[in-house]
């Protein structure tokens, strides 16, 4: 039966249209940028998830994490994700200085969210050290907590992580690598180039 | 134990898919069939409980669309002597698949399964309900039905 061979079938529009409505609990794209391609997910709440791609090693891990932690119904959906993508963008075009995408953090246990909240109220240019952070989230000497917390910040760029520093002013660490947090401070003006 | 994120199945299977309800339904309705396939996979998804066998979990819901497909057509009333309400003719489907679909249920479901999504006979029995034999015998009917239509 040689006339009985598959049919030929391209499912690409198919399924961006499933994509683009279909009731996921995670919806996931990657967004370039210039400290490095970002894996985004978000559920209806809002953005859960920033991830640098090649720290942990790489997205599988990481999209698998999301799956264990929220929810295995994830469907890659760049459309979905247009917001993310444009405020990145805005930012890191310097036409952006404060970030309005809602967020989830159903990936953060109760202390390490609320340092990263506290976290979030750092404005664009400005910078906290790890202990003023832990007393703004209520944990007055938990500086070394408020590192841990915020060195596994699910959604660094948005959630500012790069804007605390240690108490004597260096830059200490950072999730991403400390090369992209002196990138992003420059980026806010902090650093120059010659530091 | 968690299933894997539900786009790595798309990316393995649902080409497969798509050729599937191609050969069994037509051009014409497998893009509403594969639609109603995948909604049908994503939400009972997270409660499933055959994630050893994902390819044929997501097959077994394909087939059982493609069946609606089939039930609905017989039930609609088929006008008598109007052959202007029939389909258009099928690009590049070949007329195999379209004699294929004019075969006994379980004929046309295995032949579907076995050589439009390249399933394995027990993959294909696990999904039809039946012995690995029964469907070995149901692909042989249905090559010797389409060889005597073929050669005439």
């Amino acid at each position: 039966m040689t006339r009985l061979a598959p049919p030929h079938v391209d499912p690409t529009a198919a399924l961006a249209r499933f994509a683009a409505t279909a009731p996921a609990d995670v919806v996931y794209a990657f967004v370039d940028s210039p400290v490095g391609r970002l894996l985004a997910a978000g559920t209806e709440r809002g953005l859960a998830c920033l991830g640098y791609e090649d720290v942990r090693g790489g997205s599988d891990p990481l999209l698998e994490r999301l799956a264990s932690e929220l929810s295995p119904r994830m469907l890659h959906a760049p459309a979905r994700l247009d917001d993310v993508r444009r405020e990145l963008d805005e930012y890191f075009e310097g036409r952006r200085t404060a970030f309005e995408l809602p967020l989830d953090f159903a990936l953060t246990r109760p202390f390490a969210r609320k340092i990263l909240q506290a976290t979030a109220g750092i404005p664009f240019g400005a910078t906290s050290t790890y202990g003023k952070v832990a007393a703004d989230a209520g944990s007055p000497g938990a500086a070394r907590a408020a590192g841990g917390a915020l060195g596994s910040n699910p959604i660094p760029i948005v959630v500012p992580c790069h804007r605390v520093l240690a108490s004597n002013g260096t830059l200490h660490g950072y999730t991403g690598g400390l090369e992209r947090k002196r990138h992003l401070l420059e980026l806010e003006g902090v650093l120059t180039r010659s530091m | 134990m968690t299933p894997p994120p539900f786009q790595r199945l798309l990316d393995a299977h649902a080409t497969d898919v798509l050729r599937f309800l191609v050969g069994a339904v037509g051009r014409n309705d497998a893009e509403d069939a594969f639609q109603e396939t995948l909604l049908s996979a994503l939400r009972a998804y997270p409660s499933l409980e055959h994630a050893d066998n994902l390819r044929a979990w997501l097959f077994t819901i394909a087939h059982r669309k493609a069946t609606d497909v089939h039930r609905a057509r017989a039930r609609r009333p088929v006008p008598v002597g109007v052959v202007e309400d029939r389909p258009a003719p099928e690009p590049d489907d070949g007329a195999d698949w379209e004699l294929v679909r004019g075969l006994p249920p379980r004929q046309r479901a295995v032949l579907t399964l076995r050589y439009a999504a390249d399933l394995p006979h027990k993959d294909i029995a696990a999904i039809l309900g039946c012995s690995e034999d029964a469907s070995r015998r149901a692909a042989a009917d249905g090559l010797n039905t389409l060889r005597k239509e073929l050669v005439p």
